[in-house]
């Protein structure tokens, strides 16, 4: 629904911006295209690599390696399986959710949750493109030792340990 | 040539799923599958995300930008960041082109961090998903401990990079295109 509506925006707003400047939406479009063509080498090749690896990754595999019993070391594995794949929102929302049903800890799933949307290990290369090494290796750390403070304090609100 | 050159990394990946299927089938058609769909969300997100910046970077002048992301722009500046970070839809390398404009445009670099930060975990359409899916208690959880999160790594992150590093990736987006 969201992605519609990013749609819909595009296009209400690229009517109105012929109408008031044909030049300068031709220029905009073209600005499009060129950032577009400059990052779809990339795009096409993390799709790939994303099938490869949520094939790898199941639902099964997952829940294995992360149970609640698992402690510390569950909650490290769940913070590196979230920094390396890259599951969209709305399967990894569901997802989640049927592995704590099947015994998952809230820890490890806080972990999971957390470096699976700021840590990027499979976008790396696009990101070093934009800001460079260091920033782009300093971010991802960062993010990732941020991630154990969420999962311990979901841990400690949500899952009451 | 050059085309082989910029299409590497894929070719690769087509590759590896190749060698998947023949070793075990299933296991690779189930990743030719996935990287399927992740192709079509990839189509309906990406697409208006370019036009619409492209739109952004003729229509409005750089002053606009500076005047409420730059440098002095203060506390407005990063509300702004974070709600127009949250606002967003789509994997976090679409926020990366989206940041490269602001910065062209003379964002503050925390601003744009912040923007990061916001896009990559706080997006309002999935906050809203991970309620329904995980339990208002666990979104909400998170999402307060995400957003002093987001701006206390954009000012580590800000401080951590040395100015003359922070001017050559300004630079560096400059000439992008």
């Amino acid at each position: 629904m969201g992605n519609y509506l990013f749609y819909a925006v595009m296009i209400i707003l690229l009517i109105i911006s012929f109408l008031k400047d044909k030049q300068k939406t031709k220029k905009a479009l073209k600005k499009a295209w060129k950032s577009f063509d400059n990052i779809l080498p990339q795009i096409l090749g993390i799709t790939m690599l994303v099938g490869i690896l949520l094939a790898v990754f199941n639902t099964e595999f997952v829940s294995s390696i992360i149970g609640e019993e698992s402690g510390w070391f569950g909650i490290i594995l769940s913070a590196i399986v979230g920094a390396i794949t890259l599951i969209p929102g709305f399967v990894a929302f569901p997802m989640s959710d049927m592995l704590l049903k099947n015994g998952a800890g809230y820890m490890q799933i806080g972990a999971f949750i957390s470096t699976l949307m700021m840590v990027g290990i499979v976008t790396i290369p696009v990101e070093i493109k934009y800001f460079g090494k260091k920033l782009t290796v300093a971010r991802n750390i960062l993010a990732f030792i941020f991630s154990f403070l969420v999962a311990y304090i979901i841990g400690k609100v949500v899952g009451g340990i | 040539m050059n085309l082989i050159k910029k299409y590497r990394f894929f070719l690769i990946t087509i590759c590896v799923i190749v060698i998947t299927i023949l070793i075990d089938k299933n296991m690779g058609l189930k990743a030719l599958s996935v990287a399927g769909d992740s192709f079509k969300q990839m189509i309906l997100v990406i697409p208006p995300i370019f036009i619409l910046l492209g739109l952004l970077d003729t229509w409005v002048p750089r002053e606009t930008m500076v005047k409420y992301m730059g440098e002095g722009s203060g506390i407005k500046g990063i509300i702004l960041s974070i709600i127009l970070g949250s606002a967003a839809a789509g994997p976090l390398y679409g926020a990366f082109p989206v940041a490269a404009v602001f910065m062209k445009k003379g964002a503050k670099f925390s601003n744009v961090l912040i923007f990061i930060g916001a896009w990559s975990t706080t997006k309002i359409p999935m906050f809203l998903f991970e309620i329904s899916a995980l339990g208002a208690k666990f979104a909400i959880t998170r999402l307060l401990v995400d957003i002093p999160g987001i701006i206390i790594i954009a000012h580590v992150l800000s401080r951590l990079i040395s100015k003359e590093e922070i001017i050559k990736i300004y630079k560096k987006i400059e000439n992008m295109d």
